[in-house]
């Protein structure tokens, strides 16, 4: 903690304050508009058709009965699918995949678009579709990771993750006293938004308007108009809200650009929303891993070793593997550290990020590692975890930008009530004969930044207009942006006017990485800064003003004034310097950053410690959470209403990891046979026990000017560990794989 | 999904008239309408039940006996307090299924009706000889949970997935019907038919006839002081069954004097095992008694699937709800249902 400073929060911040959601009326009373609630007129519906097979050609679709049913206006097929512009093989943008838009009759997934029907009604084309009744020539799908051999990709962009090896891995091995060696795998899982992938496009002339979910927007832009051939300028994407993302709506997918295609192809407006089903495929997916883990210590139960080789899947026709083994690198001190990947090749639809992806599922792996690890030396897991802590970062060495991690353990261990776990496992019942265990795991996300731009309209009655595109997908991106543009200009929320959700404003970066607040936040709070700095050079040339001779005066915004920094009695309204210079408005203009020199000498992340319960029949194996503690450093927390609903959430998504979500691929075909929310398990509320969040406070002067880290992946990471290594303690039984069901525990 | 006539009768002759080949009766539509979507069913005509009179009533008659009728919801025949204390295991089994929304849509009839949810029923594109009779069975050697352990054929392996109707087998309901050629009743042990090699003929049902109501006999009322629903499955709430067991017991100065047992996700029907009845009769009650009944409940188990494991666990939800039972039934239903974590959660009030 010696690299971390305390700073104050400013008087009458709006950041700090647990605001409700500004959206949250519009939402449960149904206003809020999400892309699939317009209706511009003379729409056409258009509904995909996915190929039931995984591996092979479509060799006939009845393409006349389609065309004959009432309703049925186009049929989109290989055979007379316009062309594009760009090659949809290409990536357009640094978050692209190739995507299948009816190139060929090739089936490389189940799942994969093989024709697009378009209808008067959704009915029609659904119907449609229905009649077109493929044909396939087949192929014996490959879809498990035991049926391709794994292969080294070069690495480069996003999802070749390189191999990184710190230390001398031989000399550490020689030298660690005892180890272990353990292999973990993990399921196949899909985003599954509430809101399914939806798209309304809409063509005037060469400029294209998209009603479209995406965590994105202005990237997307980009992305599209390079497969219409248009300049992204001429994209207009509206994204007000979306119904979750998880990383699958940053990321042009094949039935999108299908749908826009068909709209400039039919001059009409169209529509395509996604069943349920439909999302098990072309719109990425949590890749299945394989990941062997060799773990070694020394005497004093120090780490040797951690050699982490993480086996993925990854389609046939791009690349993108979980990089799982990286969870080993940021975490525990050890003499040598090596994280390798290697990509099996298999007939599925290409991964791609999904909620903490590499951290999610090597976290998992490696918190179980470390609880075997801790077994072998016979510490106490938390023990063990505090011997191999990292005070700099393993292997590079640079001192964190903050870490409260030490912190998270004492504060979630004292409201769990660790203190009082016994060592040995199967050692705790309940008064009904419950077997309980308790297991703990570490949580870990780094906090990158991206660029983006937020604009900042001072007028002159004292409200002010902050925009940027940003995306709220439903984690509270209307809210919390908009106390940190507040506080920037020392203004009350209610006089404020948030635009955001619209590709035409100034660039709002990414919704992901965990990033998103830190980076348009810090935009938004640079545009508001922007502004004082202006009115405070204006005010100390005026003559008039009791700022008057304050050139070199750092000036802070604060209850609708601007004061000199130190002297706070020297001040003036933000209006009446306006007013004086007769302005009605000044504008400002912001963009996120850290300084470089931070970003290369600092390594950054969020940290946590999550405690779990778990009970289970000793004989029917029936399992349940029955009790979760998360301590969470996460930075600065502007809202922590919404920091600590994220938290839950992606806690509860931890139970899921562990528990439920697994794709289920039939063998014969590569088709998924449980692509529902019936047969694709997530928890219910009734899984959902007493579960609490803490976040610990922590001053980040170096990650951006807000000190904000992130909150929306990280509770995954250490939960998944923690769970399972609660079931271990309860049953005595190490479970390997996840899920963990109830026919692993007999 | 394709076009089809909805026909909605305002009277019981009037549907009966209504039916042809191709036509579906709708109840509450929580199967039905989600097997259209999929196209795994694709009735030309949906006869509506919405609007026939008489069939929302929960009558106990002067002899005992309690008629459910056919378009009773499935939430109203659970929450009826006269009808909960009387059957209490018939409404434990109830609560367990499914979700609220669902449970207040679906009704009592439509329960029995329901349709497996094999995967591979459930889609079309692939081999289900229950779907289409003579094109194989695409389940085995497929994946999936919930396959059978008995009475299965080399035809069909999947399971009937209500939880209703396994503590109905249990306490011998009866069926009324009603078709083209008049009235009559079906014991509900006849009801569901196991696949044999003709897996698409699900139930006793004639082409035309319609279920009017359900019928528990006044006896099955002996059992409500020793009667629980034992449900496993993969999540807390809104989930079919792993495994489920209703069980039943009459016990007079400690002897067992009447044993009802019966088993869920385990068949294509719900599996009523008169071998484990018969040894628990006569006996005191305990653990050994229990897993000996459990033992001959499964004892022509056999995994139709990569399910060996269904089989010792099924005996076991088998022995636990029997245990459950001689415990006494709870003075009130538990908030999770028929969940081995009941005792976890404050009862409903």
């Amino acid at each position: 903690m010696s690299d971390t400073m305390s700073r104050p929060m400013r008087f009458g911040s709006n950041s700090g304050q647990p605001l409700t959601r500004r959206d949250g009326l519009a939402k449960v009373t149904g206003t809020a508009t999400f892309a699939a609630d317009n209706h511009p007129r003379n729409l056409l519906y258009a509904v995909c058709l996915p190929a039931t097979i995984a591996r092979g050609r479509v060799a006939h679709l009845d393409v006349a009965a389609a065309e004959a049913h009432p309703g049925v206006s186009h049929v989109m097929t290989p055979q007379n699918r316009p062309p594009l512009q760009g090659d949809p093989s290409e990536k357009p943008t640094m978050f692209s995949f190739r995507i299948e838009v009816l190139q060929d009759d090739t089936v490389r997934y189940a799942g994969q678009p093989i024709a697009m029907v378009l209808g008067e009604t959704i009915e029609a084309a659904t119907e449609g579709a229905r009649l077109l009744n493929p044909r396939y020539e087949t192929m014996t799908p490959r879809i498990a990771l035991d049926q391709n051999e794994p292969e080294a990709l070069e690495p480069g962009a996003l999802g070749r993750p390189a191999d990184v090896e710190h230390g001398d891995m031989q000399t550490a091995r020689n030298s660690a006293a005892q180890g272990i060696d353990v292999t973990y795998e993990t399921a196949p899982q899909y985003h599954n938004a509430m809101e399914t992938h939806a798209v309304v496009a809409q063509w005037d002339g060469d400029r294209l308007i998209l009603d479209m979910p995406s965590q994105a927007l202005v990237l997307s832009c980009a992305g599209y108009a390079h497969f219409f051939g248009i300049p992204a300028g001429n994209v207009t994407l509206r994204s007000p809200f979306l119904g979750g993302g998880f990383g699958s709506k940053a990321i042009p997918t094949g039935p999108q650009v299908l749908a826009i295609l068909a709209a400039r192809m039919t001059g009409r407006p169209v529509k395509l929303m996604l069943t349920r089903q439909q999302m098990f495929g072309p719109v990425g997916h949590r890749g299945a891993t394989r990941q062997r883990l060799r773990l070694g210590t020394d005497d004093a139960a120090a780490l040797s070793f951690i050699d982490h080789e993480g086996v993925s899947e990854t389609s046939s026709f791009d690349d993108f593997l979980e990089p799982a083994a990286n969870a080993s690198q940021g975490l525990y001190a050890a003499q040598a550290l090596r994280s390798t990947h290697r990509g099996v090749r298999l007939d599925v639809g290409t991964p791609s990020p999904m909620r903490a992806p590499g951290e999610a599922s090597g976290s998992a792996a490696l918190e179980c590692a470390m609880d075997e690890m801790a077994e072998a030396t016979g510490l106490d897991p938390l023990e063990f975890r505090l011997r191999n802590y990292a005070e700099t970062e393993p292997g590079t060495g640079k001192p964190y930008s903050s870490k409260a991690l030490r912190e998270c353990y004492a504060e979630g261990a004292r409201r769990f009530g660790w203190s009082r776990r016994p060592l040995a496992p199967r050692q705790m019942q309940d008064a009904d004969g419950m077997l309980v265990g308790w297991g703990m795991g570490t949580a870990l996300f780094p906090c990158p930044m991206f660029a983006a731009d937020a604009r900042a309209t001072l007028r002159a009655d004292g409200t002010a207009l902050f925009e940027t595109s940003a995306a709220d997908m439903g984690q509270g991106a209307w809210t919390a942006l908009a106390q940190i543009a507040a506080d920037s200009l020392g203004l009350p929320i209610e006089k404020i006017e948030f635009r955001s959700g619209n590709s035409t404003l100034p660039d709002g970066g990414i919704a992901g990485g965990s990033g998103h607040t830190a980076t348009a936040g810090s935009a938004l709070d640079a545009s508001g800064r922007d502004v004082i700095r202006q009115l405070g050079s204006m005010a100390a040339a005026d003559p008039a003003s009791p700022l008057h001779g304050a050139d070199n005066a750092t000036f802070q915004a604060r209850d609708g004034r601007i004061e000199v920094e130190g002297d706070p009695a020297r001040g003036e309204d933000l209006a009446a310097i306006l007013h004086r210079a007769g302005l009605e408005q000044l504008e400002g203009q912001g963009s996120a950053f850290r300084k470089p020199e931070d970003a290369e000498n600092r390594a950054m992340n969020a940290h946590g410690a999550v405690f779990a319960e778990v009970k289970i029949d000793p004989d029917l194996c029936q399992m349940r959470v029955t009790r979760l503690v998360g301590a969470f450093a996460a930075g600065r927390i502007i809202n922590p209403r919404l920091a600590e609903s994220q938290l839950m959430g992606g806690m509860i998504w931890g139970v899921s990891f562990a528990l439920h979500e697994k794709a289920q691929h039939d063998p014969r075909t590569g088709r998924i046979m449980n692509a529902d929310f019936a047969g694709y398990h997530i928890p219910v509320n009734a899984d959902i026990r007493d579960l609490e969040v803490i976040t610990i406070h922590e001053d980040d002067p170096y990650v951006n000017a807000l000190g904000i880290k992130g909150v929306g992946e990280i509770g995954i990471t250490g939960t998944v560990g923690a769970i399972a290594n609660a079931i271990r303690h309860a049953t005595g039984r190490r479970i390997r794989h996840f899920p963990i069901r109830i026919e692993d525990l007999l | 999904m394709k076009m089809f006539d909805f026909i909605r009768p305002a009277s019981i002759d009037e549907a009966i008239a209504a039916w042809r080949p191709g036509a579906a009766w709708l109840g509450g539509g929580t199967n039905l309408v989600d097997l259209m979507k999929t196209g795994a069913a694709q009735p030309d005509r949906l006869i509506d039940l919405g609007r026939l009179p008489g069939l929302d009533r929960i009558e106990t008659g002067a002899e005992g006996a309690t008629r459910i009728g056919a378009r009773v919801g499935n939430a109203d025949l659970a929450r009826d307090a006269d009808f909960a204390r009387r059957f209490p295991m018939v409404a434990e089994a109830l609560l367990s299924g499914a979700s609220g929304q669902l449970r207040n849509a679906a009704t009592v009839a439509g329960n029995l009706m329901q349709r497996t949810r094999c995967p591979y029923f459930q889609n079309p594109e692939t081999a289900c000889n229950k779907r289409r009779p003579g094109t194989g069975c695409d389940a085995r050697g497929g994946v999936g949970d919930n396959y059978a352990v008995l009475g299965w054929s080399d035809d069909c392996i999947a399971t009937h997935p209500s939880d209703f109707c396994v503590p109905l087998a249990a306490l011998d309901a009866v069926v009324e019907v009603i078709g083209p050629n008049g009235a009559r009743e079906i014991a509900f042990a006849d009801f569901h038919h196991l696949p044999g090699t003709t897996p698409d003929r699900e139930t006793a049902l004639e082409p035309g006839e319609l279920i009017l109501a359900l019928r528990l006999p006044a006896a099955a009322a002996e059992f409500a002081g020793h009667a629980r629903y034992l449900k496993l499955r993969d999540r807390t709430s809104f989930a079919f069954a792993t495994v489920s067991a209703a069980a039943a017991l009459k016990i007079e100065g400690g002897i067992i004097t009447g044993a009802r047992l019966a088993l869920g996700a385990v068949a294509a029907k719900p599996w009523r095992a008169a071998e484990a009845e018969a040894l628990l009769t006569g006996h005191a009650p305990d653990a050994a008694l229990f897993d000996r009944a459990a033992e001959a409940a499964l004892s022509d188990a056999v995994p139709a699937h990569d399910n060996a494991w269904k089989i010792p666990i099924a005996r076991r939800v088998a022995a636990r709800a029997l245990a459950l039972a001689a415990r006494g039934t709870p003075a009130r239903m538990p908030a999770l249902p028929a969940s081995v974590f009941a005792a976890e959660e404050p009862a409903h009030v």
